[in-house]
């Protein structure tokens, strides 16, 4: 059997391997469009503040280990799928056969249409090549302004405040990391950066960036231009899904996959960032865009196509965050589905959580403060059983998440 | 033979000589918030569990870890954080469904249960041997990784 995966990032990489392990007589080529060492996106940012060398961000850290388990890596860029006969062909025209393909192509960063945009010094935190760009820029005290406070650049604010930089940033909407956060945490989250010296342009929107004086400028639709030697770009991200365009593969935010992660096409599989699956427990389909999915649909999709009888019930969105400190996360249906919630604030000490129910079930919950045993939030929404008893008590007091998983499961 | 900790809440007293022996062994200290197990206790109902990893083959924390710095001690079955490759994105701590993989601020990486080797000290002072070392087979922790790979969001397959 001949596999082909596009994509060398978290999905790709785990696919590969769970391919290899269930089936010792594959044929698996993987394709990298970001050079040799498969590495991860989400390690970039302690790339930027010197924690890691760029090594530090391979996905795996043995130089041979794709090649011991026998998977080859074809460092390039896929230009066209044909779907039959059925073969994928790179930009330098080298053509690879597949018998089933899986896309892993991940996303890149959206470009908000605003003029100046394609000035040097202005950048996304997406690749390697931009944290090196980004890297030149952000000295100490230079003046950096973050486009975007979403999950991302809230990510790497925390890494240009290591840098010891100026920073500004400029979110559109009313909070900080709005689709991860809701009000009361995105105003903490807000409050926090203020006091670390970060100044946070909430419900604005940058209109240009030119040029003045040496320094690029960022104006915004109200106030005053801010001055920078650095911008960033972080306002969201699209599925990498352009070299599918004339195949007839069914796609919206990202390729349409069923419960089995196959595509429109029977021989064609899609996972991770590039993928719109199914959300864990619901009847929606969604592109998350985080490292979790990644993994378990890069393995999901692999078994699947191997033919291994599995099971899937959707992947659970979740998040963690540190924010200068402030670490945050959120686990899915954060925002409610219009059940009991509980709640807990410590506004002095930055502490809080809220818990959303549908019936006796959690559904969903937003934690600041808090790190201590947090993935039980994630095991008690996965929980198949009713909460019982427990539901009373965590409407009391939110905080017992890890006393009512641990109870419920003895 | 492999073995894993096998825990009898029933025998717990509530000491936490488990967890201050723990949080030495690990850190250095004796605090009971280093420590990686934890004894929750339940009042209401006169009840000690000690909670920690059980070195679940799901690895849920190992499969999310962006940058490989969980592996798999060979020996012991233990999944080990390598601090020196852990770059502390806390990824592993919300992905792990037990919440049995935790941050370390001030050491800016995460800390879980490594079996200490293949000599878990929890076991050594437990005065009740209400923590166990037992061969892997029967230890009555299988009931809680059946549990959670009924629970879990789709990886069921032994691959
Ligand atoms: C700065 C930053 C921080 C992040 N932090 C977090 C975090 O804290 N938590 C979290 O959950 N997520 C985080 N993410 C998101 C996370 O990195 C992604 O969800 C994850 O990388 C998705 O994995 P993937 O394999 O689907 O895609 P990707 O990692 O994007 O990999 C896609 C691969 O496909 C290749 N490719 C694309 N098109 C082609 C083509 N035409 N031909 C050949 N190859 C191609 C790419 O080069 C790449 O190798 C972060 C992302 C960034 C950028």
């Amino acid at each position: 059997m001949k596999y082909v995966i596009i994509g060398a990032g978290p999905a790709g990489v785990v696919a590969a391997e769970t391919l290899r392990k269930n089936d010792l007589s594959a044929d698996i080529t993987m394709i990298s469009g970001e050079g040799p060492y498969p590495h991860s996106r989400m390690a970039i940012p302690y790339f930027l503040t010197g924690r890691i060398e760029e090594s530090g961000t391979w996905l795996r850290k043995n130089e041979d280990h794709f090649e011991n388990l026998g998977i080859t890596i074809v460092d390039g860029c896929v230009s066209h799928v044909d779907t039959a006969p059925r073969k994928v062909t790179l930009d330098e025209g080298q053509v690879l056969e597949y018998d089933k393909l899986l896309i892993a192509s991940g996303a890149s960063p959206l470009r908000p249409p605003v003029p100046g945009l394609d000035r040097p010094g202005v950048y996304h935190c997406w690749t390697l090549e931009d944290s090196r760009n980004i890297v030149q820029r952000a000295a100490p005290g230079s003046d950096v302004v973050l486009m975007g406070a979403g999950f991302i650049g809230c990510i790497i604010l925390e890494a240009m405040l290591e840098r010891g930089v100026n920073l500004t940033v400029i979110e559109a909407e009313d909070r900080m990391v709005p689709r991860m956060m809701n009000q009361t945490a995105g105003d903490m989250i807000k409050k926090w950066c203020l006091k670390k010296g970060v100044t946070v342009l909430t419900s604005t929107r940058a209109t240009s960036v030119d040029e003045a004086g040496g320094k690029l400028s960022v104006s915004v639709d109200k106030g005053d231009a801010v001055a920078a030697d650095l911008v960033v770009v972080a306002t969201g991200v699209k599925s990498n899904t352009g070299f599918l365009e004339d195949t007839g593969i069914k796609m919206e935010e990202g390729i349409l996959i069923d419960d089995n992660f196959c595509s429109s096409d029977s021989n064609i599989y899609a996972a991770g960032d590039c993928a719109k699956g199914r959300e864990y427990g619901s009847d929606s389909w969604v592109m998350h865009a985080i490292q979790p999915t990644a993994t378990e649909h890069g393995r999901q999709a692999a078994l699947n196509m191997i033919g291994v009888p599995v099971t899937y019930q959707g992947s659970l969105s979740m998040n963690v965050l540190d924010t200068a400190g402030l670490i945050s996360a959120s686990f899915g249906k954060w925002d409610g589905v219009g059940g009991d919630h509980a709640e807990s604030i410590d506004q002095d000490n930055f502490r809080y959580l809220r818990l959303e129910f549908d019936d006796d079930h959690l559904v969903g919950a937003l934690s600041l403060g808090r790190t201590d045993r947090i993935g039980c939030i994630r095991g008690l929404i996965q929980r198949a059983k009713p909460l019982g008893v427990w539901k009373a008590r965590l409407m009391a007091n939110p905080n017992l998440v890890a006393e009512a998983f641990v109870g419920l499961s003895q | 033979m492999q073995k894993s900790l096998n825990i009898n809440p029933d025998k717990c007293t509530g000491c936490a000589q488990c967890e201050l022996a723990c949080s030495y062994e690990s850190e250095g200290v004796f605090n009971l918030s280093k420590s990686r197990i934890k004894v929750f206790k339940f009042h209401d109902e006169g009840r000690f569990v000690p909670y920690t990893c059980t070195q679940c083959s799901e690895a849920w924390c190992q499969q999310a870890c962006p940058v490989d710095a969980i592996t798999l001690d060979l020996a012991t079955g233990a999944k080990i954080v390598n601090d020196a490759t852990c770059v502390g994105c806390k990824v592993c701590t919300i992905a792990c469904p037990f919440g049995t993989i935790n941050y370390i601020a001030d050491k800016g990486v995460v800390a879980k249960c490594d079996l200490c080797g293949g000599d878990p000290e929890c076991v050594k002072v437990c005065p009740t041997n209400a923590i166990t070392f037992v061969d892997a087979n029967w230890t009555g922790l299988d009931k809680m990784r059946n549990w959670a790979m009924k629970t879990d969001s789709g990886s069921q397959a032994s691959a």
